[in-house]
């Protein structure tokens, strides 16, 4: 357990090491990275004066391989850069904004497990069922909609049609609603689909003839045993779709004016505010390696023939 | 597999069934899932044999639902070739006149205007029309060019094998464990949003997706007897994997570049829609639902329409994809 885990890190940091190289290659596309650094409006040079003095602070008049090394450094000790737009420090613009988008990342990952775990169990047990064919449908569907398009949808039906729910902003948990439902909609469809998939696979084992054939009722030998072991691909897959959840949140964020970190990089992308931007896709790297770590362990905690090592 | 071929965004797949295997954590036991294509074929006639040909054919003939996709798939990319024949009007044209109300809103469906105008008084119908080509056009490029460097990349470590192998799949899980949208966030933000960019920010990080699936296959080909004969007779590794290897893998090029074209297609509508994609006046779906967000309460179909056209064609490539593969592959099992 200790090796696994120790080797898992280390891939970790190696990942995050290949991430800083790729941020940190990026800035150079341009030419001077010092240029980008220092936010300019639209159609105006930088100030010289600036871009010299910047370039001084962030010792951008050193050999590229010096350059690295201290950009390196400095992301060791946790500092993801300076926003010479927001005259803030990266770190201190997203982890102010890390609560809220954590918030909005785990309700997510709840509801969809909420609606998709009974969907699929229903789909596996009535199989070619009415229900089961409107849920294949709903994934088919479901995959196709990009979340800002649901978003759109919801907003415009729930919030201004039938006026059930308050649009945007924050504060009231009912404000929550309908930026998790556009991300866990979809979710919940891949969710269903799979778990059927995992289950209608435990039904020609060995250990589910066996509880069969001692009698147990068909709902019993799906719920009490297939269930447990179809679970366990789910958690991997889950894992996988932290990625696929982040790029939800960002734009649900947007859509819905939710002050998350999302929010905020879109609003440095306008402002042509780099740092941040370089500092949120190290952060998110950051986020999807430790949830793919965790959600590794959970599945290696839940079936015992996973040998880690 | 997954419709995430190309899939640098949140195009999920349709079937999520083989998923875990492909993108799954190297450390894990993949779970028992179907094998490789090529070794499904076992030792019946080669893939590329004419025969096989027809009878995959016929297998997707068979499926209704999927003929009707490709059919709407085919009207769709006649509609955007076609498309300066059949938009009535210039996409790029703002009618002042009769093209908006008195209070400056745009207007309903009428004689002239099919589908009413947008925010700026611009035919939506043609509007729509041209955007069929910047959206098929961007998905279906960024998908082939993904797959093909699939191949080649996946095709690269399974020849290769060893510590070739194993660097080119770790750079591949590398890749795949990057915060996608984040990522082509700071391309776009440093370079500036044009179309070749936003091909080339998907294809840099569409390809992997195909690499491992192109590996897995080529791994189980490359074990097959006639490639034992043909190394026998003394043929040379870029030799095997061109005239003996690739032939029996090009279907499933097919089947991976229609299903990543959703992945493409959501990558450009998404840029659009934040305002980042093809640089307007062009008409692209995307960029038409983020202008049609300030009118949507006077008239939504602005965010209805090239919403919808989205969707429909993300569902076909989808529909047309996964049939496809189940038709290449006649040990698939229905559940």
């Amino acid at each position: 357990m200790a090796i696994f885990v120790a080797r898992r890190l280390l891939w970790l940091v190696l990942t995050m090491l290949g991430v800083s190289m790729l941020t940190f290659g990026l800035i150079f596309l341009r030419g001077d990275p010092a240029l980008l650094l220092v936010p300019t409006k639209p159609g105006q040079q930088p100030d010289p004066v600036i871009v010299e003095r910047v370039r001084k602070e962030r010792g951008l008049d050193k050999p590229v391989p010096v350059q690295y090394a201290t950009y390196l450094g400095r992301l060791a000790q946790g500092d993801m850069g300076y926003s010479y737009y927001l005259r803030r420090p990266v770190r201190e613009v997203l982890f102010e904004k890390f609560p809220n988008t954590a918030l909005l990342a785990v309700l997510i990952v709840i509801a969809s497990l909420l609606i998709g775990l009974p969907l699929g169990i229903i789909a596996a047990l009535r199989r070619n069922s009415l229900i089961d064919r409107a849920i294949v449908v709903y994934n088919t569907v479901a995959v196709a909609v990009p979340s800002f398009f649901l978003a759109l949808l919801l907003i415009f039906f729930i919030a201004y049609k039938w006026q059930l729910l308050p649009f945007g902003g924050m504060g009231d948990p009912r404000h929550l609603i309908m930026p998790v439902l556009s991300v866990a909609l979809p979710s919940a469809a891949a969710y269903a689909i799979f778990l059927r998939t995992s289950m209608l696979n435990q039904v020609r084992t060995d250990y589910a003839r066996t509880a069969s054939a001692k009698g147990l009722r068909p709902r019993v030998v799906a719920t009490r045993h297939m269930l447990r072991n179809a679970l366990i691909p789910l958690v991997t897959l889950i894992s996988i779709d932290f990625a696929y959840l982040l790029t939800g949140i960002v734009l649900v964020e947007q859509v819905f004016g939710y002050p998350g970190i999302g929010s905020q990089v879109l609003i440095a992308v306008r402002n042509k505010d780099i740092p941040v931007v370089m500092g949120s896709v190290f952060f998110g790297a950051l986020l999807i390696g430790v949830g793919n770590l965790l959600a590794d362990l959970i599945a290696a905690r839940l079936d015992p023939r996973i040998t880690l090592g | 597999m997954a419709s995430e071929a190309t899939d640098p965004f949140s195009a999920r797949p349709a079937s999520t069934e083989n998923r875990a295997t492909a993108a799954g954590s190297p450390d894990l036991p993949a779970p028992a899932m179907a094998a490789p294509l090529a070794s499904a074929l076992g030792e019946r006639e080669a893939r590329s044999s004419r025969a096989w040909w027809v009878e995959s054919l016929v297998r997707f003939a068979h499926q209704k639902v999927a003929m009707a996709a490709a059919g709407v798939l085919v009207v769709l990319v006649l509609v955007a070739l076609f498309a300066p024949a059949i938009a009535p009007h210039d996409p790029a044209e703002q009618f002042r006149r009769d093209g908006l109300n008195d209070f400056g809103l745009p207007v309903g469906p009428s004689a002239k205007f099919w589908l009413g105008t947008d925010g700026l008084g611009r035919d939506m119908l043609s509007r729509l029309v041209f955007g069929a080509r910047i959206s098929l056009g961007i998905g279906l490029v960024a998908s082939l060019l993904s797959v093909l460097i699939g191949v080649l990349v996946g095709g690269s470590a399974a020849m290769a094998g060893g510590a070739v192998d194993s660097v080119l799949m770790r750079f591949v899980d590398l890749v795949m464990s990057l915060p996608s949208l984040l990522v082509i966030l700071l391309f776009v933000a440093i370079v500036g949003p044009s179309v070749w960019i936003t091909i080339t920010v998907i294809v840099l990080l569409g390809w992997t997706y195909p690499s491992r699936v192109f590996r897995a296959e080529i791994l189980s080909v490359r074990e097959r007897d006639f490639v034992g004969a043909a190394r026998a007779v003394g043929a040379g590794p870029g030799r095997i994997f061109f005239n003996h290897i690739l032939p029996q893998v090009l279907p499933l090029l097919i089947v991976y570049v229609s299903l990543g074209v959703p992945g493409a297609i959501f990558a450009e509508a998404t840029l659009g829609f934040l305002g980042l994609g093809v640089p307007p006046p062009a008409p692209a779906w995307g960029g038409m639902i983020q202008t049609g967000t300030s009118y949507s309460r006077a008239s939504p179909a602005q965010v209805l329409l090239p919403g919808a056209a989205i969707v429909a064609t993300v569902i076909c490539f989808n529909l047309v994809g996964n049939a496809l593969r189940d038709s290449l592959d006649p040990t698939v099992e229905e559940h």
